[in-house]
């Protein structure tokens, strides 16, 4: 097939740029995602490139939006729990803490002091287990599967200790309003130690591994760099802007929950790159074990339930670990079935209805393992919340994909995006 | 520097101030809400420099419907405040604060997607959670919880008894 000199000259034009007379310099568009798997999920990044690198990112978000906030307003204050807990489905606990706290600021009451011993443990616990899905999925990304096999290999330790605990794995719906669900089981506190004694040499190992490999350090050093005055206009916290070298951590700045009697360190980093971001997250799983530590010791020394003793707050139900897991504790069942009636009325109505929270608004905020996450709850003294608003560190920390990855090759926008550690769970909600 | 105290600076400034456990919120008119969280970023004891959320409140039936929150935190001194207004229900509008707060650019851009509310000056302002050409603002109180149609764009689905059978 030959081309008519009119249809050849419609082809060089199409080359030419008019203005120039040079060759045409056109970039392309590519969509990376909504299924990929270096985006922690479903993200859609539509990237605009020249050649191999990139000119504008745009994250498109919103395919794993399941109405949370909206799904708590038609539940009571106690299930909210339930909800909020599977939005940044890596760090349930902490979505847990930030919404009781808020609530029990609403009710005026404070969980007891084991309850809040176990709650530092397991917030602390699931840091590191959060940090360990960002080193397995970060250093996937990258080529290192064997990165990929240690990190899930030790999250699965902490998993099993969150099963023994909470008799499940992620979504626990532990941390109730006016303290936790249930005691430690038996034998727990021997698991956590087993862990305290393991985890400490495998992160040498991770470090060993991972802190002068040429190639780990080729992939992460300069890259997705993001000055703190930029991190702190675009509202990034967590070890993002703390590889920036800021040293901003709720538990320090604003301590909830008896962080302030806690002895532990901020890690920061000056680099303000990905490499960065390793560093202060791999120096926080050192810190988290401190703590986790210091928790163990108090809980020998404090006894005490776990639950406020204020019936008209605390949730009624006893449960225990049965032959089949865990489940209702058969001597509560007995004690409202069959010897008070009023203790059944009282579980019935707590159960069905809930408790009324006193109006008002608040904003509970907490340190999760990606940044600040507040809870903005208001009550309009119902059964149930009249409006929960989860701010995400995810989701806000998003934001600064862009600043990130622009002027950047494609293959660093996935070890930038790896070092933001987003969870879309928590971004869409 | 305790609730109290910085209830009292702030009052200095604003007529409105509300001290409620342990939280201070300042109730501005809509249209001032940029000029007060500039005013509470500027001020040396306050350096209210971080704004942690946007968030937004449907109380049908009640004037004002909507409350717009802001919720600052000052990284040096290791405080909060909230800002608050109340906006109409029938055109729910407010100035955006993404030109001097850009960390608001996608709170915002929620708020406006789920509550309908509009962020005058915003540069772009579209939804963000839900699709492009989805009807209606989802946490609006008068909107219901599911119920909502499933749609399967680009494709007809044909009744049941004019489907192929295999």
């Amino acid at each position: 097939m030959s081309l008519g000199d009119s249809e050849m000259d419609a082809a060089r034009d199409r080359l030419l740029d008019p203005a120039t007379g040079e060759l045409r310099q056109e970039t392309m568009i590519i969509n990376m995602g909504p299924q990929h798997p270096s985006t922690h999920g479903v993200l859609r990044l539509l990237l605009e490139l020249d050649g191999e690198t990139v000119i504008t990112c745009e994250p498109i978000i919103g395919y794993l939006h399941t109405g949370i906030e909206k799904n708590t307003e038609y539940r009571t204050w106690q299930q909210g729990v339930t909800f909020v807990t599977r939005a940044d489905y890596l760090s349930p606990f902490f979505n847990e803490l930030g919404y009781c706290l808020g609530v029990e600021r609403l009710l005026g009451i404070e969980a007891p002091e084991r309850a809040q011993i176990i709650r530092v443990l397991v917030c602390e616990l699931n840091r590191i287990s959060s940090h360990l899905v960002w080193l397995a999925t970060g250093g996937l990304e990258l080529g290192a599967v064997s990165v990929m096999l240690y990190g899930f290999r030790e999250r699965e330790v902490i998993l099993d200790i969150f099963e023994a605990i909470t008799g499940l794995r992620m979504n626990h719906a532990y941390i109730r309003i006016g303290g936790v669900l249930m005691d430690l089981p038996e034998g727990g506190a021997g698991a956590i130690r087993d862990l305290l004694r393991i985890l400490p040499t495998r992160i040498d190992e991770f470090e060993t591994l991972l802190d002068d490999n040429p190639i780990w350090r080729e992939r992460n050093e300069g890259i997705g760099v993001l000055r703190a005055e930029d991190a702190l206009a675009l509202g990034v916290t967590g070890p993002v802007l703390r590889a920036a070298g800021v040293t901003a951590d709720l538990r320090k700045d604003m301590p909830y929950g008896g962080y302030e009697t806690y002895e532990f360190d901020v890690p920061v980093a000056t680099t303000a790159d990905a490499y960065g971001r390793y560093r202060v997250r791999m120096e926080e799983m050192r810190e988290s074990l401190r703590i986790v530590r210091q928790a163990l010791e108090r809980l020998e020394t404090t006894p005490g339930p776990v639950m406020v003793e204020d019936p008209k707050v605390g949730w009624p139900s006893r449960l225990s670990v049965g032959p089949d897991g865990i489940g209702n504790d058969p001597e509560y069942l007995r004690h409202i079935m069959e010897e008070s009636m009023e203790a059944l009325i009282h579980h019935f109505k707590m159960v069905t209805q809930g408790v009324a929270v006193p109006a008002g608004e608040v904003y509970s905020a907490v340190e999760s393992p990606r940044g600040e996450l507040g809870f903005h709850i208001v009550s309009d003294g119902g059964h149930r919340p009249y409006r929960v608003k989860i701010r995400d560190p995810s989701f806000v920390n998003m934001q600064s994909l862009p600043a990130m990855v622009e002027g950047y090759l494609v293959a660093d926008s996935i070890a930038a995006n790896a070092s933001l550690d987003p969870v879309m769970g928590g971004v869409d909600r | 520097m305790n609730a109290e105290h910085l209830a009292s600076m702030i009052r200095e400034r604003f007529d409105d101030v509300v001290l409620a456990r342990g939280e201070v919120t300042v109730l501005v008119p809509a249209d001032d809400v940029p000029a007060t969280l500039e005013w509470l970023r500027e001020d040396a004891a306050l350096s209210f420099d971080f704004l942690s959320c946007v968030s937004a409140t449907d109380g049908p039936g009640a004037d004002p419907r909507f409350w717009v929150t802001y919720e600052l935190r000052s990284m040096p001194h290791h405080h909060r405040v909230r800002v608050k207004a109340g906006l109409s229900g029938s055109d729910p509008r407010v100035p955006s604060v993404t030109p001097s707060f850009p960390t608001a650019d996608w709170q915002e851009r929620e708020i406006y997607d789920l509550f309908g509310i509009v962020f005058d000056g915003h540069p772009r302002l579209r939804r963000i959670l839900l699709p492009a050409d989805w009807d209606g603002h989802p946490l609006r109180k008068d909107e219901e919880l599911g119920g909502v149609p499933t749609w399967f764009r680009g494709a007809r689905v044909p009744p049941v008894d004019e489907r192929e059978m295999a």
